[in-house]
């Protein structure tokens, strides 16, 4: 392969027809391509899953509104939480990963470049199926339907009674295919990091990014499996008249729930950790230090990934679980909050008298520590069983899980992108228009979930459609929907921004940050074979040995 | 290899779980009791296919591929066997017992589970028919040591899955 496309690089891009072009990328088994195509493919979902957001907060912006019905509501929060989670945050985060290890730790590919290809193409064609259903939702009969089971689909709404058509058998399906590409990337992510390393490049030396997404990948072996274990059941319930989640002849709607979440809850720390990753490699680089508490930050995050395997139940204290049970799980989720808290004074202490940088990567890393911050204490106080009686099912807990996705995950993952973007276009992005977006985005992000808290503890049930006027839940979902406006327009001037700098954005050259890890030692963007030769590390900061010659890390390490 | 596995077993652990937790659970008949006989003979021939695809690996890494492809051969008889019986407990089961997946939760659970290991079982049948083929023509050669190796890795996980199987719905189950 690299053979061959060291040829082709001698042809100049305009002479090859756009067929052939097209058909490269179709075709490509290049980590670089493929990450790429899986970080668009995920831009393209989150613009769709924003626009099925703003239909719901326009829908509650005033008591009884009548912008969509119930059925479509049902629909587009069935299609946001799926979309959002399945074919936006897993496949951005695996892009990311595919993109970035193999640089980072000085490889030439991914260890199984095709099934990398495989990968990709399930779950792009998991997310087609998924949206396939506004057309063929119905079968044979009249216009198509969205799933509208909401996306953790309990049972019995899914049985063949309650969900007519085939809406949810897409839903299944889809996350059935993305599922076996997700075991796939996990695979390829451990067989990648335990073999590929370049000579010096010792598992303690490795970068944080590649330790990070070691963990990611066992994670994503063990937890995405029980999903597609559960999808396969459901399937059978459907088509074959099995009887597992079907309370009449024995069943367990609970052990759906079980099923279900024993994937959910590490799912959302496949989901998290990716994001430390992130800001692991951002907040030290512009702090010019490095890292504080290496080899806590590895035991902490492995630390994470066991205990994250046995807090599922927090989501389901209201079912009425024994008050042993219960027991269990508050404290393994008040215990996991721990290596989280370590996680955060080591960013803190990263920072902690360095020279910091506020550039726009910087900027979202800082909005990431405070948000998340304050999303882990929602999160302790609803792991606390009585409280989470209260609150359970309300908008507290929406509030709180999107300031986990959100205020966490996805400011990390918007430094991230202005982070690497000259490393993956070979152009800067404009600092203008970040900025711009940096602040549209915190200030929609704080009036919608900030304010967000407040009905849901004034007793407003997540999952509805609309509301009573005189309850008090006015002013507050009129705020929450004016903040998602701000954030949508964020986003437009990030789209803006991506595209604007495509073209016109200034050369950014090998290394515009002055960084440290290896990925920053080849051209932007990175030729198809990576490194013409094969480094050789020392430290944990090979670049800066490079750069420092009369003071290098390794003397110190 | 090792990741693929841990993934697997994690799909099995789902399947066992929800048959143990749905063991006498069922609102009507026939019960695992009324049905089940122990497949002792199918058992015996699966668990001695992860004998005869070792020495096949082992065969192969000394460089002797005639040695290879009659206990390859070996293993892929046995685990067709195992195959056939299993289809002929699930026919006389349907037809003369009248259990299917609609029947009861047992039904749904006995197929859904033993269906599961049977489909790994058909699975890895192919990729060693194939390699016999691969054999006769004589494309393997000692340097493929490492992918049979490899392969026979997935084998012994079915034989050991089956172990965890048989326990569940022939022993404690009945």
């Amino acid at each position: 392969m690299s053979s061959e496309s060291i040829v082709l690089g001698t042809v100049s891009e305009s002479a090859r027809s756009i067929g052939e072009r097209l058909h490269e990328w179709v075709t490509t088994v290049d980590h670089k391509r493929l990450g790429i195509l899986y970080i668009l493919y995920a831009l393209f979902f989150l613009v769709v899953a924003g626009i099925e957001a703003v239909i719901m907060r326009i829908q509650l912006i005033v008591p009884h509104n009548h912008f969509v019905s119930p059925q479509v509501f049902n629909r587009m929060m069935t299609m946001h939480g799926t979309t959002m989670i399945f074919f936006m945050v897993m496949p951005i985060l695996f892009g990311f990963g595919t993109y970035l290890i193999p640089l980072m730790i000085g490889a030439r590919d991914m260890a199984f470049p095709r099934l990398n290809a495989f990968s990709f193409w399930m779950t792009a064609f998991g997310g087609l199926l998924l949206y396939f259903s506004f057309i063929g939702g119905n079968g044979l009969y009249g216009a198509g339907t969205a799933p509208d089971v909401g996306w953790w689909a309990y049972a019995p709404l899914t049985a063949r009674a309650f969900s007519l058509g085939h809406s949810t058998d897409f839903w299944t399906l889809a996350l059935l295919t993305s599922g076996v590409g997700s075991v796939g990337t996990g695979v390829n992510f451990i067989a990648t990091i335990l073999c590929m390393r370049c000579p010096g490049m010792t598992l303690g030396k490795m970068p944080l990014l590649a330790w990070l997404n070691l963990v990611v990948g066992g994670m994503v072996i063990f937890c995405i499996s029980p999903l597609t274990a559960a999808q396969i059941m459901l399937l059978i319930d459907r088509y074959l008249g099995g009887h597992f989640f079907d309370t009449q002849a024995g069943g367990s709607a609970v052990l759906w729930m079980h099923f279900f979440w024993i994937f959910g809850h590490p799912e959302v720390y496949i989901l998290v950790v990716p994001a430390f990753a992130f800001v692991s490699e951002i907040v030290p680089v512009f702090s010019r230090k490095p890292i504080f508490g290496y080899p806590i930050m590895v035991a902490a995050t492995i630390a994470i990934g066991f205990i994250s395997f046995s807090v599922w139940a927090h989501h389901m204290f209201t079912v009425g679980m024994s008050s042993y049970g219960n027991s269990f799980f508050v404290f393994t989720t008040v215990a996991i909050a721990v290596p989280t808290g370590i996680k955060i004074f080591n960013w803190l202490g990263t920072m902690w008298g360095g020279k910091i940088q506020l550039r726009v990567p910087m900027l979202f890393c800082i909005g990431f520590l405070f948000q998340f911050l304050i999303a882990g204490l929602t999160g302790i106080m609803l792991g606390t069983a009585p409280f989470n009686w209260q609150l359970s099912g309300s908008y507290f807990v929406v509030a709180h899980f999107h300031y986990v996705i959100v205020g966490g995950i996805v400011f990390s993952l918007f430094g991230a992108f202005y982070y690497w973007y000259p490393k993956m276009t070979g152009r800067m992005y404009n600092e203008t228009l970040g900025k711009w977006h940096f602040w549209l985005f915190i200030i929609g992000f704080h009036l919608t979930f900030d304010f967000m808290h407040i009905p849901g503890i004034l007793g407003m049930p997540r999952r509805i459609y609309t509301y009573e006027p005189g309850r008090g839940w006015e002013i507050w979902n009129l705020i929450v929907t004016i903040g998602a406006f701000f954030q949508a327009a964020g986003i437009l001037v990030f789209v803006v921004n991506l595209l604007w700098s495509l073209r016109k954005g200034e050369p950014a050259g090998n290394d515009p940050w002055d960084a440290w890890t290896l990925e920053w030692s080849t051209s932007s963007p990175p030729p198809d074979y990576d490194f013409a030769t094969t480094p050789v590390v020392r430290s944990r900061r090979p670049l800066w040995d490079l750069k420092h010659p009369e003071d290098p890390d390794w003397k110190y390490e | 290899m090792f990741s693929l596995i841990g993934a697997e077993s994690a799909i099995f652990t789902i399947f066992v779980v929800a048959y143990i937790f749905y063991i006498g659970k069922s609102v009507a008949g026939p019960t695992p009791q009324d049905v089940l006989e122990l497949p002792i003979f199918s058992t015996i021939c699966l668990l001695s296919s992860s004998l005869t695809i070792h020495l096949a690996v082992r065969a192969l890494q000394r460089a002797s591929v005639g040695v290879f492809g009659l206990w390859w051969f070996v293993t892929l008889a046995l685990g067709t066997i195992f195959l056939v019986s299993t289809g002929r407990e699930w026919h006389h089961l349907i037809y003369d017992k009248g259990l299917t997946v609609s029947t009861n939760l047992f039904g749904t659970t006995y197929y859904s589970l033993v269906g599961l290991h049977a489909f790994h079982v058909t699975v890895g049948l192919l990729l060693i028919a194939l390699a016999t083929i691969f054999t006769l023509f004589g494309k393997v050669k000692p340097e493929h040591s490492e992918r049979a190796e490899v392969f026979s890795l997935y084998w012994h996980f079915v034989d050991v899955v089956w172990v965890i199987v048989f326990t569940v719905v022939y022993l404690i189950g009945r």
